[in-house]
């Protein structure tokens, strides 16, 4: 097996007449969390994106577990254990919370096929989801569908998570969920892949880093390295962790 | 002068009862914050004092004025000031422009003085200049030509902040600002509102869970819980209460030894 679940070699992404990405070099080490940090507009967002095939790399090439995916369809790379929690979270607003849910839940057709144990302990992460289980998701607040659309992307086992911004708009309780919740996953062997602008997610979190600017990823290291160096955190970031 | 209040405000949807007789009033000269679990009622309790949603029972007084009758851009004219989550860009226009015809409304826009094109074109250096001011106060005066449907999420946030100041509200009401932005970021969008407070004829209203920003800029802090309004008083004091602790922190109780 690969030490990195996920590379990134010289990746190049154009959106219309945009040039986003300008040669994203990217390491993300098998069963250990790595934040994708960097200002708005460096491109974090739209790096997840091209790794899931939403938007299509020009140049370089994208490897999950050795095999090379810059080329395949979304559905494809979704169907390699990956999944994706969108900064816009993609919720189906007509549909309930249950059937949200039993859409990811890929291996369920009905509620009763669904993990049991993973579901409770759903629940007991993000109350809400169960309290509203039959309710529209469209009428959830705008906190409640973060959690619903991090929620789905647990509900089965993945290898690796790709997470835009979890912590946004939730309350300070539910963020403490979500951290242990992260912990647990990454325990178990999963990948993740996180950005996240929330700095106590990123310290208490994170075991590599990756800083990204102008389309680029112009630090990599480990995130106990960045914690400990000011001069670093300002010269990257402009601020102190 | 700018006092805003509710009186024993009440949504239902249905069965489930949103936001539950809220009564309420802010001053002018003081920043509110309002704090909950999500799914209190904080963003219903907003949309209900702008006008988006209709109240069930209850009214919402601006001055001693009822402005239940109202709709939202009526309530905005009379001086509702709300950043909304990213609804009221125009996407294709640049970012200056967007900013040039919130200071353009805030004047008077055609509806008020005729179809006047002369007065308009004589107008657009004074609103340019305006504009710039504005985005040079929320940081975006360097991508003021740029198209606002390819800015990234906070600096649209930001761009939201500056629609809000051309419009001169007597109120303003700010959900989540610094959402999406990084801690390097926030800063021009808390040093705004901390402006803002200094004019003591603003009434401000906040939304927001990062309790750092709570405790640095609320002068009082209402949560509300289950629509519910359960605490009111200074931060200290309802930031200590146990209702913010185990609900909102989810920090468990002492257990007695």
């Amino acid at each position: 097996m690969n030490e990195n679940v996920l590379t990134l070699q010289g990746v190049h992404t154009h959106i219309g007449a945009y040039h986003i990405l300008h040669g994203v070099d990217l390491a993300v080490p098998r069963g250990k969390l790595t934040m994708l940090l960097g200002r708005n507009g460096a491109g974090k967002t739209t790096t997840l994106r091209t790794i899931m095939g939403l938007w299509r790399a020009s140049r370089g090439k994208i490897e999950f577990n050795g095999q090379d995916v810059t080329a395949l369809p979304t559905p494809q790379i979704a169907s390699m254990n990956v999944a994706y929690v969108p900064e816009n979270m993609g919720i189906f607003a007509d549909l309930t919370v249950k059937e949200n849910m039993l859409l990811a839940a890929r291996g369920a057709r009905t509620a009763q096929q669904m993990d049991s144990q993973r579901l409770q302990w759903i629940f007991k992460l993000f109350p809400p989801v169960e309290k509203f289980w039959n309710h529209p998701a469209g009428k959830l607040s705008g906190g409640q569908k973060q959690m619903l659309a991090v929620s789905r992307a647990i509900i089965e086992p993945r290898e690796l998570l790709l997470i835009d911004e979890p912590s946004k708009g939730l309350a300070p309780a539910i963020i403490n969920n979500m951290i242990d919740a992260f912990a647990q996953l990454k325990a178990s062997g999963v990948t993740i892949l996180l950005v996240e602008q929330n700095i106590n997610f990123a310290k208490r979190l994170g075991d590599s880093v990756a800083v990204m600017d102008n389309g680029i990823v112009v630090h990599a290291g480990s995130m106990k390295q960045l914690a400990e160096d000011e001069e670093l955190q300002h010269s990257l970031l402009g601020l102190a962790l | 002068m700018s006092l805003l209040a509710t009186q024993d405000l009440t949504i239902r949807f249905g069965g489930h009862v949103a936001v539950n007789g809220v009564t309420c009033a802010f001053q002018p000269g003081t920043l509110t914050a309002i704090v909950g679990p999500n799914g209190a009622g904080k963003t219903t309790y907003f949309n209900l004092i702008s006008g988006q949603l209709k109240a069930t029972a209850g009214q919402v007084t601006l001055d001693g004025h009822d402005l239940s009758g109202l709709s939202a851009s009526q309530r905005t004219r009379a001086g509702l000031g709300r950043a909304f989550q990213l609804t009221n860009l125009f996407p294709r226009l640049t970012v200056l422009e967007n900013v040039r015809l919130a200071v353009q409304a805030a004047r008077g826009g055609a509806h008020r003085r005729g179809l006047n094109l002369w007065s308009i074109w004589s107008d657009h250096e004074g609103l340019t200049l305006r504009a710039h001011e504005i985005l040079e106060a929320v940081a975006m005066a360097p991508k003021q030509e740029e198209v606002v449907a390819n800015l990234p999420h906070g600096d649209q946030r930001k761009l939201e902040v500056a629609l809000l100041m051309a419009l001169q509200p007597g109120v303003f009401m700010f959900d989540e600002p610094t959402a999406g932005m990084n801690a390097a970021e926030a800063p021009v969008i808390l040093d705004l509102i901390r402006n803002l407070k200094a004019d003591k004829s603003k009434t401000i209203l906040l939304v927001e869970h990062k309790m750092d920003v709570v405790r640095e800029l609320a002068d009082r802090i209402i949560v509300l819980h289950n629509g519910t309004l359960v605490a009111d008083g200074d931060p200290a004091t309802v930031i200590a209460s146990p209702i913010v602790q185990e609900a909102y922190l989810g920090i468990a109780p002492k257990e007695a030894a």
